[in-house]
């Protein structure tokens, strides 16, 4: 999504907007998006809050039926820890399903945990991901069967009596979003909660997250105050190389954030 | 143009027009494109009635809105956690979700092992996240075995308190 | 922290080290190595058979016919991987129901069939000439068998109903032949090209995407086609002149049967042309396999790091030993020094069918060797014993199938399209 397209769709919307501003405000919100078709979801997640708690990991999981036990998962949260003498560790211990409640680092099934000397640790931090929802999604895009699409309000969802299960989308993420589903054996992802976003309700995660990392909008509407702090704040996205044009924005990104 | 060397074509186009045939029973007239185009948004349009159908199984709807939904019947209770610094975890993290409740599950199963608050309250020497704010432990060393609701109260953890 | 009850696909055989995303397994695992392995079989054996009919290499005729047959015996067995990959193999013709052109994949059912339907066409013009001569035959019997009456039924519905044998017809079925094999070549390069497409257009995968895969695979896929059809040409002719020694079969009774002699001029006369064109082939696929690894390393981009560390140190046996040295230069030296013989061409054959399927391993293993964070990597393991269905068919049993079928096709095909039948007619003559 470009600015300039922003401001385009903004200008639309303030013109189209400034008569009932203030009726908007006691109406159901349901109501709300039913009449307002300019809708295309975002997700703005803020590293500098995020804890590392997992609830949000947690409230997915329950949420969308995905199994607990299962090593996938819609959302995950990964642990960045830098050394003082530069060495980076990454981990995201089971999706970080159960938060991260050990020091050690997971450095897979071979090399087992890492204790770091915590006078050693530089900076530290926790970056929430989940499915990027692109406004050009290169999963949708090579599925050979028409399985996987992007909803008109932006979500990117998968047709689970249809799909095939070649797992072509699951390769052509750029973010490892996707996975087989262990219960109904088709490509399985997050989908912004979609019955809860269309009823007017916060995705599950966001619901959980007692810090705020994690925040939903309607980009297209510009009196959300999170609309407002992508439009004017700094955010990033993740891997912009592969022009994929992510719709969650993150603030507080790192180059080794991939 | 009556020769043997077109026979194989007419298998062919036999072929080919079962195949359509079939395709018009069997592939559901609801496909087609979105306003993604048919690169991005190839589908079956009854598909997003599927996704739409999903049992919201959280009803809370945590701080932003003042756990609204627990709030209905519990409003006192809800009143006086959002006050304390606990207030901003949504009810259903611990109390789990609210599906169904309360006429089905008419209790809801809480969660007081060690392992909830530890997701928060273990030590990380991470000083450069939120992390730093939040009092941590060693779980190893810290009263192993017992779970922390026997002495902490997750509704008002604050120390001076206990 | 919780017993393992409920394993994800891919967790089986997947063994993660250092930062690996949470979702990330080896979900392309042997069967999709087996697929353009195949595939490129068949593209292979057509493109050869090809050779002599459209551009009348006189020498390839007897091969011609032998690998003609054969690429429609590893036809199905290309799609095969494909289906027991599939998550979900009984929707797999929804490839053919909506088709999502914008994906590699979609193209694969009408390629598929198209091309199976030219093959098939081509066979029947080759071939409808025997047709109508056995069912004749049959016909002609006074006392048939049950079996007989029904392979006479059989015969007859496989001529369509054409039974004009004049000349004038079998020059119309020729001439027909060669058309058909002309729109094979495009066709079959097209069919693998894009299962070389399917690979480079994976923009998330910083090993497979680049232009060069499309081509890199069709010539690949040619060279395991020749080097496959060497190599059962070579098996069979030692079956028959083994027969021929001890007079077993038609060499008991008919004695215009071909004589050892005969059979081992004929032998070397198609190895000695077949491995040239096996030669120039090679030469064009290394070229660019090589290119490609070259370009990588001098441009660097981000992802060279983690593929460094792939391609010199992790895979370096794979890629550099059995791939490269005993896959190609060796076949390659055991080919052109001098004083080759068929023995020789067939041990190299052998070799360049295990380089090309290295080849194909190390791209689609080697692809998933490494995380999409660049921090982690990935070990694919692959399941020996055949337990459950999912370690049957993505494992090394599933894959063994999938490389037996073809020649248990071949055998039942060879009844009704014998692929030396050639030799037969000069004999009724």
């Amino acid at each position: 999504m470009k600015r300039r397209d922003f401001m385009k769709s903004t200008i639309i919307a303030i013109a189209g907007a400034s008569v009932p501003l203030s009726a908007l405000e006691f109406i159901d919100p349901k109501e709300v998006l039913a009449a307002n078709p300019e809708i295309h979801w975002a997700f703005l997640i803020n590293t500098y809050t995020c804890v590392g708690c997992g609830f949000c990991v947690k409230a997915c999981k329950t949420e969308n039926d995905v199994p607990f036990e299962a090593n996938v998962s819609r959302t995950w949260v990964e642990r960045y820890v830098y050394t003082k003498d530069d060495r980076r560790y990454i981990d995201s211990p089971q999706a970080a399903l159960y938060g991260f409640t050990e020091s050690k680092i997971d450095l897979g099934a071979r090399l087992g945990f890492k204790e770091i000397d915590p006078d050693n640790v530089g900076k530290a931090f926790f970056v929430p991901k989940l499915c990027n929802h692109c406004a050009a999604p290169s999963c949708t895009q090579v599925c050979p069967v028409g399985a996987t699409y992007k909803t008109d309000d932006g979500v990117v969802l998968v047709d689970r009596s249809w799909c095939i299960g070649c797992g072509y989308c699951i390769m052509a993420c750029p973010f490892g979003a996707r996975y087989f589903h262990p219960v109904h054996h088709v490509a399985d992802k997050c989908t912004f909660c979609y019955h809860r976003i269309t009823k007017g309700l916060e995705t599950a995660c966001v619901n959980a997250c007692p810090f705020g990392a994690r925040k939903m909008c309607n980009i297209r509407d510009i009196n959300d105050p999170i609309t407002k702090i992508i439009l004017n704040d700094r955010v990033g996205v993740l891997k912009d190389e592969f022009g994929t044009k992510p719709q969650a924005f993150y603030i507080g990104l790192a180059s080794e954030v991939r | 143009m009556k020769s043997h060397v077109w026979r194989p074509l007419f298998v062919v186009l036999g072929l080919v027009a079962g195949i359509l045939l079939f395709r018009a029973y069997y592939v559901p007239g609801t496909f087609g494109s979105g306003e993604y185009g048919f690169m991005y948004s190839y589908h079956n349009k009854e598909n997003l009635e599927y996704w739409k159908n999903q049992p919201v199984r959280y009803r809370d709807t945590g701080k932003q809105k003042m756990h609204e939904y627990c709030g209905e019947c519990h409003a006192e209770e809800v009143e006086v956690r959002t006050e304390d610094m606990h207030g901003i975890i949504a009810c259903e993290n611990c109390h789990g979700p609210a599906l169904k409740h309360p006429d089905e599950p008419h209790m809801l199963f809480v969660d007081r092992g060690r392992d909830v608050c530890l997701r928060c309250h273990t030590q990380l020497p991470y000083t450069t996240s939120e992390r730093k704010r939040i009092p941590g432990i060693d779980s190893n060393e810290h009263n192993p075995g017992l779970a922390c609701v026997d002495c902490h109260n997750p509704h008002n953890p604050r120390l001076e308190d206990m | 922290m919780v017993e393992q009850v409920m394993t994800v696909h891919g967790e089986l055989w997947t063994v993660k080290e250092l930062f690996v995303l949470p979702n990330e397994y080896v979900y392309w695992s042997i069967q999709i190595v087996m697929y353009p392995f195949m595939t490129g079989l068949v593209a292979g054996a057509f493109v050869l058979s090809s050779l002599y009919h459209v551009f009348g290499v006189k020498q390839l005729k007897e091969i011609a016919r032998f690998s003609l047959v054969f690429s429609f015996a590893l036809l199905p067995v290309a799609m095969m991987p494909l289906l027991l990959h599939l998550a979900q193999p009984f929707r797999g013709f929804h490839v053919l129901m909506t088709p999502h052109f914008t994906s590699a994949i979609s193209a694969f059912g009408i390629v598929f069939m198209a091309y199976a339907c030219i093959v098939a066409s081509e066979l029947w013009f080759e071939y409808r000439k025997h047709f109508v001569l056995t069912t004749q035959g049959l016909a002609a019997r006074s006392a048939r068998s049950g079996f007989d009456t029904l392979r006479m039924h059989f015969f007859k519905i496989l001529t369509l109903g054409a039974m004009d044998i004049s000349e004038e017809a079998v020059a119309k079925d020729h001439k027909a032949v060669k058309k058909l094999a002309m729109l094979g070549i495009p066709v079959a390069c097209f069919l693998h090209g894009y299962a070389g497409f399917i690979f480079g257009s994976v923009k998330a995968n910083a090993l497979w995407m680049t232009p060069l895969m499309p081509v890199i695979f069709i010539c690949s896929a040619v060279v395991s086609g020749i080097a496959l059809c060497i190599v059962c040409y070579v098996v069979t002719m030692e079956i028959r002149k083994f027969m021929a020694k001890r007079k077993i079969s038609r060499w008991a009774a008919d004695k215009t049967a071909p004589t050892v002699t005969e059979l081992n001029s004929a032998q070397q006369q198609e190895i000695g042309i077949v491995s040239n064109y096996l030669l120039y082939f090679m030469i064009a696929a290394l070229t660019l396999e090589i290119l490609d690894l070259i370009f990588r390393g001098y441009t660097q981009v981000k992802s060279w790091d983690i593929l460094r560390e792939v391609i010199m140190e992790r895979d370096f046996t794979k890629i550099f030993i059995m791939q490269y040295a005993i896959g190609n230069a060796l076949p390659f030296l055991m080919m052109v020094l001098p004083g080759r013989t068929v023995r020789r061409t067939t041990i190299a054959a052998c070799l360049v069918i295990f380089g090309v399927f290295m080849m194909r391993w190390n791209v689609v293993i080697g692809g998933q060797a490494f995380s999409l964070s660049f921090a982690g990597f990935m070990h694919y393991h692959l399941p020996i014993l055949p337990t459950t269905w999912e370690t049957f068919r993505e494992g090394l049993a599933g894959a063994l199938t999938v490389m037996a079928t073809p020649f248990v096709i071949f055998w039942f095909l060879n009844k009704i399209f014998p692929a030396f039948l050639e030799e037969r007619k000069i004999e009724k003559a």
